[in-house]
C-alpha cells in the first residue's frame, strides 16, 4: 500500500467513526425538540448503555481458557469493596490490581 | 472556573491515565514492530480515538486498499457511540465551543464519566466534561507516540492492565445503580448484551444487543412505562 492509500484508509477509518459520533446530534440538533420516544431514550439508555459495556469489555472471558474466571474473581471483589468504601478511585485501583496478580500468577 | 472544573475532572481521568498509557504504548509499539513511522500512530490515535478501531485498522493497513470496506468497518465497530449520542442530547446541551470537541472525544471511557458522574455544584458543568474528554485524548495519544517511540525499552509485566476499562465500567454501573431506585433500564442493557452474546457470539452481538435494547424500551414504553 502507498502512502497516499493508507492516508485514504485512515480518512475512511475516521470518517466512519465520526459518522457514529455526530450523527445523534446533526438529526436533533439543540434547537429542534427531539420527537418523544428520542427523548424518552435519553433518559433510559445511559443506565443501559453501561451494562452493554459491561459486557462488551468481558465478551471475550467466557470463551477464554479459563471460562471468565479470574474476570468474575475480579468483578466480585470490585463489587464488594466498592459497596463498603464507596471509592471509585479505590475501587478500580485494587480490582485492577487483584486481576494483574490473577492473571500473572494462578491464571496463567 | 477552569481551574476548578480540571480539580475536579482530574481525580475520574486517573485510572483512564494507567490504562490508556499501556494500552496506548503497546498499540503504538505494534505498529512500529509493523514497520509504520510514529507518524501513524500519532495520528491515527489523535484524529481515529477509538482504540479498538484503531487496533483494527493496523490490519486494514496491511492489506488490500478498500476504503469502503474500511469505511463501513467503522460504522459497524463504532456504531455503539450511536447511543452514546442519544444519551448525551441533553448533558452536552448549551456546551458552547466545546461541544464539537465534546462529540468527536466521546470514547467509551469519556462518555462513561461524563454520563455517570454528576460535577459537584460550584463547577461548570461543560468544562468538567471538557477535561474528562481532553485528559484521557492526551493520556491515550501520548501512550501511542511513546509505545512507538520506546516500546521495546520498557520492560515490565502488564498483562492484565488492560482490565482498569472493566473496572471502571463496572464502578460507574454501581455509582449509576445507586442513584436510582428504577433499575429496569440498567438491567435491560446488561440482559438484553448477555442474550446476544450467547447467541451471535462476541465477534458480532453488539449490533443486535443495541436492536434488540431499543425493542425492549419500545415495548416497555408502549406497555405504559411512561412514568419510568
Amino acid at each position: 500500500m502507498t502512502v497516499i492509500q493508507s492516508i485514504i484508509i485512515i480518512l475512511a477509518v475516521v470518517l466512519g467513526t465520526m459518522v457514529t459520533r455526530f450523527l445523534p446530534f446533526l438529526i436533533f440538533p439543540e434547537g429542534k425538540t427531539p420527537p418523544p420516544f428520542i427523548t424518552y431514550l435519553g433518559t433510559v439508555l445511559p443506565y443501559a448503555v453501561i451494562g452493554l459495556l459491561v459486557v462488551y469489555c468481558l465478551k471475550d472471558a467466557v470463551f477464554s481458557s479459563f471460562h471468565g474466571l479470574p474476570e468474575a474473581i475480579a468483578v466480585l471483589f470490585i463489587v464488594v469493596i466498592h459497596k463498603w468504601k464507596k471509592n471509585t478511585l479505590f475501587s478500580i485501583g485494587a480490582g485492577t490490581v487483584l486481576y494483574m496478580v490473577l492473571v500473572q500468577t494462578c491464571f496463567r | 472556573m477552569k481551574k476548578k472544573a480540571f480539580k475536579a475532572a482530574l481525580p475520574y481521568t486517573l485510572p483512564i491515565c494507567a490504562g490508556f498509557l499501556f494500552l496506548g504504548m503497546s498499540y503504538g509499539f505494534l505498529m512500529r514492530s509493523k514497520g509504520f513511522s510514529f507518524f501513524y500512530p500519532l495520528l491515527m490515535s489523535l484524529f481515529i480515538f477509538a482504540g479498538s478501531m484503531e487496533f483494527v485498522t493496523v490490519n486494514l493497513l496491511l492489506s488490500a486498499f478498500q476504503p469502503l470496506h474500511a469505511f463501513f468497518l467503522a460504522l459497524m465497530v463504532n456504531a455503539r457511540h450511536l447511543f452514546y449520542g442519544i444519551s448525551m442530547l441533553e448533558k452536552y446541551k448549551n456546551t458552547g465551543w466545546k461541544k464539537p470537541y465534546l462529540i468527536f472525544g466521546m470514547c467509551d471511557e469519556s462518555f462513561t464519566i461524563n454520563c455517570a458522574v454528576t460535577p459537584p455544584e460550584d463547577v461548570d458543568r461543560g468544562w468538567f466534561m471538557f477535561f474528562v474528554t481532553l485528559l484521557n485524548q492526551i493520556y491515550w495519544v501520548s501512550g501511542a507516540v511513546l509505545g512507538a517511540l520506546l516500546g521495546s525499552v520498557i520492560r515490565f509485566n502488564t498483562t492484565g492492565i488492560e482490565f482498569v476499562m472493566t473496572a471502571l465500567f463496572v464502578v460507574m454501573f454501581m455509582n449509576q445503580w445507586e442513584e436510582t431506585n428504577q433499575h429496569r433500564s440498567a438491567l435491560t442493557g446488561v440482559g438484553c448484551s448477555l442474550l446476544c452474546l450467547l447467541v451471535f457470539g462476541s465477534e458480532s452481538f453488539i449490533v443486535p444487543a443495541m436492536a434488540l435494547i431499543i425493542l425492549c424500551f419500545l415495548l416497555d414504553r408502549k406497555r405504559g412505562g411512561k412514568e419510568a
